[in-house]
């Protein structure tokens, strides 16, 4: 959906890659350029965040009652299946890093696309492809096996569970593919001066992103091929009784799945890292941690799988060991935090909407992350495990994270994707609740899980329905929060007021460039001579307010 | 002949050359942990039912496995040689090269194909269709569920790597490539190694131990 530049005031670039080379739906839908195909995946994941959000409101509104109400078991089961997989496959995991990734990562790069334009196109193909493969099966019965598809149920199930786990292996190509694509793109296509230690840190995140996407995903893939066959045809790979074993599946389902997590969370942290900066109008304090803990939280996320399987028959010093491991992720994840609140320290911090969506960010992740650490301790878990106290943590640390990074960069980067300002009370407004309804959706479930209220249960004891209203109503806030978001952000795109080139003051180098950029990023390829999140030099250094000056680097 | 390769986001050609290179080997990374699921579905299986396996493996057609191990290596030096001679600008033997690489391949598939005709007369079958009456042990009919996966995907990669032979030879044959500008051929050619070698590894494990 192009805006079309309504106002006539200068500072909109009159040549951007909105409107040239050419408009309409099929320049759209052949395109080539990083920026559309970013755009089109934003417009995508937006579609899908609704859809999985209109499930959990289902789920919640089922669960305001102990008795069954309004829906059966059966249905119950599969609303939150596909609450899951729809927010997992087909928000979260491509949220950040192919929508954002996409638009921002040539510009941060100083580049005029990624290094494989058409296969960037194709990801994109590849991924709708899988969503209507999975939309099929969600409509054509529905799976009931919960996200996680665990064998042996997800075999043996009535409902037809092949066509969404061929969804999600198909929407794994998509992942493969924007990945490989931005490593080879950060390895190959850095404007000249950028080494490095120059590049901005949301490159360096979506970087170690993209080394869990291609390392990763094919696991997966083979894994939900494997339950395909298995539950198509009955070769017995994980059916006990054909001498298979499931704890087999649950060890390949998680040596994706739980790397999967900093799939999500990770892309989080690269915006964070951007957003901080320019709202506090200060260096990052040590680019360096920040930069190197990504490629740690990467690698140790490799490692930590087992920590899902704690009750599933894993010996004890196995589980002791990944419960350690676990915890390095909660190094690597502080040491991130420190910076950046070093990073506010004597900043002068503008208190804009995406400045209290990192906010936000930072307490879901403190609290989620610090859950997580006594999650990762084997005897407390096999008290909390299936409970709705891995409910809430999760939900805390990974949408939490995801979804304050998602609209701190849907309001940070709004007008450098469209070249208009969103209304800045209106997204106070929205900003606020959304974080307040996340809380009051989740600590009632932390406080359920802790009194052992076990998770997926269509029917509950009475002595739980107090929290469970209190948690439904939380999400009734979170859910308008969104929607107010959702309506000031479209009406923006046509009516609000021009940006400017670089409404934030922000030193981030995708600022360098007009806003909307042109359809070839830069008119000339810049030369990078300073750091990426420099804030030292006097603002004369800014880049230059009018659109057509040519002048980029600074 | 033809308009210059290089897209419009790069420097130059190197670079170019660069990019694609980097792109295949991390896309063969992914293959290798593709098939590594698969492996490690055996070692567990291998490690529970050790009679089983042992026992299946002796029951299927070693000089099969071998003779295909053989094509194979053969088809890995045509390839080779045809990029060899694509570095030196020789599009036209590339083609020849590659052409003899995918006659290999068709050789292997040959064979496949009558030891799978083989195993179906015998019921050596996955799952609930395993009616072979030679082993007994329990874990047989898993050792054929990931017999039939594991070589059928990697025939599945091998007419994978057969298109890609012949559309590059096809393009090599009409002059596409150059001394300065060859890594389609380059990639193609890993791509048919990577084939190879993942046999190199299926040959001991489905047929030697």
């Amino acid at each position: 959906m192009p805006p079309s530049p309504h106002s006539d005031a200068p500072a909109y670039a009159p040549r951007n890659y909105l409107n040239a080379p050419e408009t309409g739906l099929r320049s759209w839908l052949t395109t080539r350029d990083h920026k559309r195909i970013g755009v089109m995946f934003l417009v995508a994941v937006t579609v899908f965040f609704a859809v999985g959000g209109i499930f959990a409101l289902l789920i919640r509104i089922k669960l305001l009652t102990p008795q069954p109400a309004m829906m059966s078991a059966l249905t119950y089961n599969r609303l939150f299946t596909l609450h899951g997989v729809v927010m997992i496959f087909l928000f979260m995991i491509p949220a950040i890093p192919s929508g954002f990734g996409n638009f921002l990562l040539p510009l941060m790069l100083g580049a005029k696309d990624v290094a494989f334009p058409r296969l960037n196109l194709l990801s994109f193909y590849v991924y709708l492809a899988g969503a209507a493969v999975a939309l099929f099966g969600m409509i054509h019965g529905g799976a009931d096996t919960g996200w996680t598809f665990y064998t042996p149920y997800s075999t043996s199930t009535t409902t037809d569970v092949v066509p969404i786990l061929l969804g999600a292996f198909i929407l794994g190509f998509s992942s493969i593919l924007t990945g490989l694509n931005f490593i080879v793109t950060t390895h190959t296509l850095r404007a000249p001066g950028m080494g490095w230690m120059k590049m901005p840190l949301f490159v360096w995140s979506i970087y170690a992103t993209s080394i869990i996407q291609i390392l990763a995903t094919p696991v997966l893939g083979m894994t939900l091929l494997l339950v395909a066959v298995e539950h198509a045809f009955g070769w017995g790979i994980f059916d006990p009784a054909r001498g298979g074993d499931p704890v087999l599946f649950q060890h390949f389902f998680w040596f994706y799945s739980h790397p999967a997590v900093y799939i999500m969370v990770l892309p989080a942290m690269a915006v964070i890292s951007e957003v901080v900066c320019t709202f506090a109008h200060k260096n990052i304090f040590g680019y360096k941690a920040v930069a190197y803990s990504s490629l740690g939280i990467a690698f140790v996320g490799f490692f930590t799988w087992g920590h899902h399987l704690f009750t599933s028959g894993q010996s004890a010093f196995d589980a002791g060991i990944f419960g350690i491991l676990s915890m390095f992720v909660a190094i690597f994840t502080a040491i991130k935090v420190f910076n950046w609140t070093a990073t506010l320290y004597r900043g002068s911090i503008s208190v804009k909407a995406p400045f209290v969506y990192f906010v936000g960010f930072l307490f879901f992740l403190v609290f989620g992350g610090m859950t997580g650490v006594a999650l990762a301790t084997v005897s407390l878990d096999v008290d909390w495990h299936d409970t709705y106290f891995v409910v809430a943590h999760f939900h805390f640390i990974m949408v939490g994270g995801v979804i304050m990074a998602f609209l701190a960069a849907l309001h940070y980067w709004f007008p450098k994707i469209t070249g208009r300002t969103y209304p800045e009370g209106w997204a106070l407004v929205a900003a606020v609740m959304v974080i307040l309804g996340f809380n009051f959706t989740f600590i009632p479930q932390f406080l359920l899980g802790n009194m052992g209220m076990p998770r997926r249960y269509y029917a509950y004891p009475e002595r739980f329905q107090a929290l469970n209203v209190a948690s439904t109503a939380g999400a009734s806030v979170l859910g308008l929060g969104l929607l107010i978001a959702l309506v000031y952000l479209l009406v923006s795109l046509r009516y609000g007021p021009v940006a400017g080139p670089n409404p934030w003051h922000s030193r981030g180098f995708e600022w360098n460039t007009p806003s909307p950029p042109p359809p070839e990023n830069y008119e000339e390829t810049p030369v990078i001579t300073r750091g990426p999140h420099e804030y030292d030099d006097e603002p004369a250094a800014l880049p230059p307010a009018a659109a057509h000056e040519p002048e980029h680097a600074s | 002949m033809q308009a210059s390769p290089l897209a419009h986001h790069f420097e130059s050609l190197d670079k170019q050359a660069h990019a694609a290179r980097l792109a295949m080997w991390i896309f063969l990374a992914t293959e290798v942990l593709l098939f590594t699921a698969l492996f490690a579905a055996y070692s567990v299986y291998r490690f529970l039912y050790p009679e089983g396996f042992v026992q299946s493996s002796r029951a299927i057609e070693t000089w099969i496995g071998f003779v295909n191990t053989l094509v194979l290596v053969t088809s890995s030096f045509t390839v080779a040689t045809g990029y060899g001679h694509a570095s030196r600008g020789d599009g036209k033997r590339t083609a020849l090269f590659f052409g003899l690489s995918v006659l290999l391949a068709l050789v292997f598939l040959g064979f496949k194909a009558v030891e799978y005709t083989h195993h179906f007369q015998e019921g050596q079958l996955p799952g609930p269709y395993y009616r072979f009456e030679g082993v007994k042990a329990p874990g047989a009919p898993l050792f054929f569920a990931l017999y039939f996966l594991i070589t059928g995907l990697h025939a599945f990669h091998v007419v994978v790597g057969m298109t890609v032979l012949i559309v590059v030879g096809v393009l090599a044959f009409r002059g596409r490539y150059t001394v300065a500008y060859h890594v389609p051929v380059e990639n193609a050619a890993l791509y048919w190694h990577l084939v190879d070698l993942i046999w190199i590894f299926v040959f001991p494990l489905i047929y030697l131990i």
